[in-house]
């Protein structure tokens, strides 16, 4: 019900948004999270490295608890990796539900778990970026 | 077994993948990197800093007293930094 992809390639956010609610009347409410690139600290592009056959197994678990967890009618989560230049979008997560309560948790959670379970590595251009100790206690509150 | 390495890991030790057989006294995920620490300067300085590591065993985290018997592939790399 919540489909996942680990791609190269840019998404198109207003499109996978759109195709959520697609002919659908049950649906009341949609949160859509974007994640760019920010050109900070001189930054030129950054590399994402992940390990492929964890990446899609990994990103269904955490799609699946989230949608234990609250009452979803759909979502879309999509993480590109390879080289991003600044500006450019880097994760979408995109949740439907009847309320907007459940969206905007499951939303929130979806990123705090991709972000501390989902096996990718940025690297900034001089060295790898290293994990923050904030992201891990924004997962451990779910 | 399959052993992969990413991100700084795989920098350190050199390569992305190798096929290694740990001896037979190699039981936990604890112990497996011990003895992969001795296998080359690379290997023990990607692994100096346990809290820093992370293992997955066929694609799922594994703590370091998870059993690494009957494991096809062991995955070991810092701690990831998507999102």
């Amino acid at each position: 019900m919540i489909v996942t992809r680990a791609q190269a390639h840019a998404f198109d956010a207003a499109a996978e948004t759109s195709a959520l609610t697609a002919g659908r009347t049950d649906i009341g409410a949609v949160v859509t999270f974007t994640g760019h690139v920010r050109a900070e600290n001189g930054l030129e592009a950054l590399t994402l490295e992940h390990y492929p056959a964890m990446t899609e197994r990994s990103m269904a678990a955490i799609a699946a608890e989230a949608a234990a967890r609250w009452p979803l009618l759909g979502g879309t989560v999509i993480h590109r990796h390879g080289r991003l230049l600044p500006g450019e979008a880097i994760v979408l997560v995109a949740v439907a539900s009847a309320h907007r309560q459940a969206a905007f948790e499951a939303a929130e959670f979806l990123m705090d778990w991709l972000k501390t379970r989902a096996p990718f590595w940025k690297h900034d251009g001089s060295g790898w970026v290293a994990a923050k100790a904030s992201d891990d206690d924004a997962a451990a509150r779910w | 077994m399959q052993i992969l390495y990413f991100a700084w890991v795989r920098e350190r030790i050199g390569v992305g993948e190798e096929v290694l057989a740990p001896p037979a006294d190699v039981a936990t995920v604890a112990e497996l990197l011990d003895w992969l620490a001795t296998q080359s300067p690379g290997h023990a300085a990607a692994l100096a800093d346990r809290s820093a590591i992370r293992v997955a065993i066929d694609q799922d985290f594994a703590a370091p007293d998870a059993p690494v018997a009957g494991a096809r592939e062991v995955a070991i790399f810092p701690p990831v930094t998507g999102g």
